[in-house]
């Protein structure tokens, strides 16, 4: 295998649940303000808002933590 | 059912998964350039990222849809697959069988078999091995056509191919490697993408313990929210099994035949970079397996819950005037997601569907390779030659999963046998294999007529019971049935055939000298492993701990 600069798989674990977890967050707060005609259960509680930001938390860690790092 | 409906938002994520895992598959290329690279990730993981993709491994979404469902089915003695089903056989394979594996530098477990035994074990089991993963691969596939043109109206040739195109790609490129950042992607999306289905169902209901008094008040005579305490009379459980089909059979035979010698999931342990990291392999992926049921087991009684619940307006799809288990999952999902959402819940089955394919692919081209073009085929194969091949059976492994997968179709039951076709070929093995280990006087015609033995009468039984050429309580010592207590116990007579004809047949063949057998067989190996490290750092200890909440969860739940 070659030695040079891999990048560690919790890098990649933390950029696709950033990425993931702002599109939710961002479908959430746009759902908040503009109420969908047809809403899901529990929808008042908003689930896309508070799970893709511990998803944009939980990723930006991985990622900020990982990102100069190789294996 | 009306299909689920995806917005621009869900569409989006999908596509970033598809491009992100190409995108994996091209940027880890470059870093593979040797068969060792290829087939084995360069023997260069840490415990951690083997552990993930051990588990991962075997975390299909057949899995979690297929077990969301069998709890609605079953009740809560599925939870037996993750706990006494899993979690027992992982710490064994840990602490006692992976020394053996890992020194001995093998590359797949039938090349166990060719040190210990013979060239013939290993073909038979490196050809039954490689049927298997195709089988398993295709009926994947197509399962995972199922659920996406019966949820989301997807084209089935459509969406077996793109998917089928992609895992050739990746696992194309770049091997073993890709496989398995792939799923360990897959377990966390799995994770963020489903476990939310569980917290809002208890706070729909409102608690898990009112989850709970709702299934006892609906079914009191029949239990579905205990794991032991109906087990004595199998009428009184949801499962209708007693306690020794469960331990023997699933507890022993099944778990124990699955864990410790599918390579599938074993081959991810080979890739450690040493022999600490490959035992806290699978010892790291039992924490995680026994937080499984959190998802799966859960989501199972909330839909229990809610269709017994007239004001709830859920009730599981019905095909053909029979109830559809598996669409417990898709429908909780439906229920409360919104969008954004919907697009990680079904990506979070997608990457498990794909995951799940890419493992078997991975795992078969590397038993084709060394087990059967090089033991074979070209037993003068250099380094390229196996890489060029590794590549070519990753192609042709996908073309033939699809072939099995449109065969799959034709067969709408075939789902079913899965379980059937891992106690064919995987309970025997664990005979083989714990004697080959254990005991160093088993000959190679033992272990061989042993497999032989084990395999042909696990698929006899099975045959004898489906064309009722004898009664099912034969074998299950029970006046009430179900296909689950006829799986565990058919793997506990197919290993007890192997052990038996094995012993017997080795008592009259000829026995490899022990020498020979230095570092294969527990007696004649140096077993001092981490020896040197304070005991809180060795295997044993995490070994203990998971032991110790495996007992916890068992005596919460009995």
């Amino acid at each position: 295998m070659s030695e040079y600069g891999m990048k560690p798989i919790w890098y990649f674990v933390g950029l696709i649940l950033m990425v993931m977890g702002s599109i939710i967050f961002l479908a959430g707060v746009n759902d908040f303000m503009n109420p969908p005609d047809i809403k899901t259960i529990l929808a008042e509680l908003h689930p896309g808002i508070w799970w893709g930001a511990v998803m944009v938390l939980f990723g930006s860690v991985m990622f900020l933590k990982t990102r100069k790092g190789s294996v | 059912m009306e299909a689920i409906g995806l917005s621009f938002i869900d569409w989006s994520i999908i596509l970033i998964y598809f491009g992100f895992v190409l995108g994996i598959g091209i940027y880890l290329r470059k870093f593979t350039t040797s068969q060792e690279d290829f087939f084995l990730a360069g023997r260069k993981n840490s415990s951690w990222v083997a552990g993930l993709a051990f588990l991962s491994a075997n975390l299909g979404a057949l899995e979690l849809l297929g077990m969301t469902g069998n709890t609605f089915k079953y009740g809560m003695y599925v939870a037996h697959f993750y706990w006494i089903g899993a979690i027992p056989a992982m710490i064994f394979l840990g602490i006692y069988m992976m020394p053996f594996y890992y020194s001995s530098k093998i590359n797949s477990i039938p090349g166990y078999l060719k040190l210990r035994f013979d060239e013939k074990t290993r073909v038979i089991n490196g050809i039954s091995f490689a049927i298997m993963t195709l089988l398993v691969s295709g009926i994947n596939l197509y399962a995972m056509a199922l659920v996406l043109h019966t949820f989301l109206g997807w084209n089935w040739d459509v969406s077996m191919w793109i998917s089928a195109i992609t895992v050739a790609v990746y696992v194309g490129l770049s091997g073993l490697m890709s496989a398995i950042f792939t799923e360990i992607i897959q377990f966390f999306l799995i994770w963020f993408g489903l476990f939310l289905v569980s917290i809002l169902g208890i706070i729909e209901i409102g608690s898990l313990q009112e989850i709970l008094v709702r299934i006892n008040e609906y079914s009191p005579s029949v239990s579905f929210t205990t794991l032991w305490s109906t087990s004595s009379d199998p009428t009184q459980n949801g499962m209708f099994i007693h306690w020794a089909g469960i331990v023997l059979g699933l507890g022993f035979v099944l778990s124990f035949g699955y864990w410790t010698t599918d390579f599938l999931v074993v081959q991810r342990a080979f890739s450690a970079k040493d022999l600490r990291a490959a035992r806290l392999t699978p010892i790291l992926a039992s924490f995680f397996k026994m937080a499984l049921p959190f998802i799966v087991i859960i989501a199972g009684l909330i839909a229990i819950a809610l269709s017994i619940d007239p004001n709830s307006g859920f009730k599981l799809l019905q095909d053909g005037g029979q109830i559809n288990y598996d669409s417990a999952l898709p429908l909780l999902i439906a229920r409360y997601y919104p969008s954004g959402l919907i697009g990680l819940g079904v990506t979070a089955l997608l990457a498990g569907f794909m995951a799940g394919q890419a493992g078997n692919i991975s795992a078969f081209n590397t038993v084709w390779t060394y087990d059967i073009y090089r033991s074979v085929i070209n037993k003068n194969a250099t380094d390229s030659n196996l890489l060029w091949m590794g590549r070519v059976s990753t192609i042709v492994g996908v073309i033939i999963s699809l072939g099995t997968a449109y065969w799959a179709k034709s067969f709408p039951s075939i789902m079913d046998y899965m379980q059937a076709i891992f106690s064919w070929v995987n309970a025997p093995l664990f005979a083989t294999m714990l004697l080959g280990m254990f005991v160093w006087w088993i000959t190679p015609n033992g272990a061989f007529w042993g497999l032989i033995a084990g395999m042909l009468s696990s698929f006899g039984m099975w045959l004898g019971v489906k064309f009722h050429w004898f009664n099912e309580s034969l074998l299950t010592f029970s006046s009430v049935q179900s296909d689950m207590a006829a799986n565990f116990w058919r793997a506990w007579w197919a290993w007890l055939i192997c052990f038996g004809v094995t012993i017997i047949i080795s008592l009259f063949t000829k026995k490899r000298p022990k020498e020979e057998l230095v570092g294969l067989v527990k007696g004649l190996t140096d077993e001092k492993h981490d020896a040197h490290l304070p005991f809180t750092q060795r295997p044993e200890f995490y070994g203990l701990v998971s032991l110790a909440v495996f007992i916890l969860l068992n005596i919460l739940f009995w």
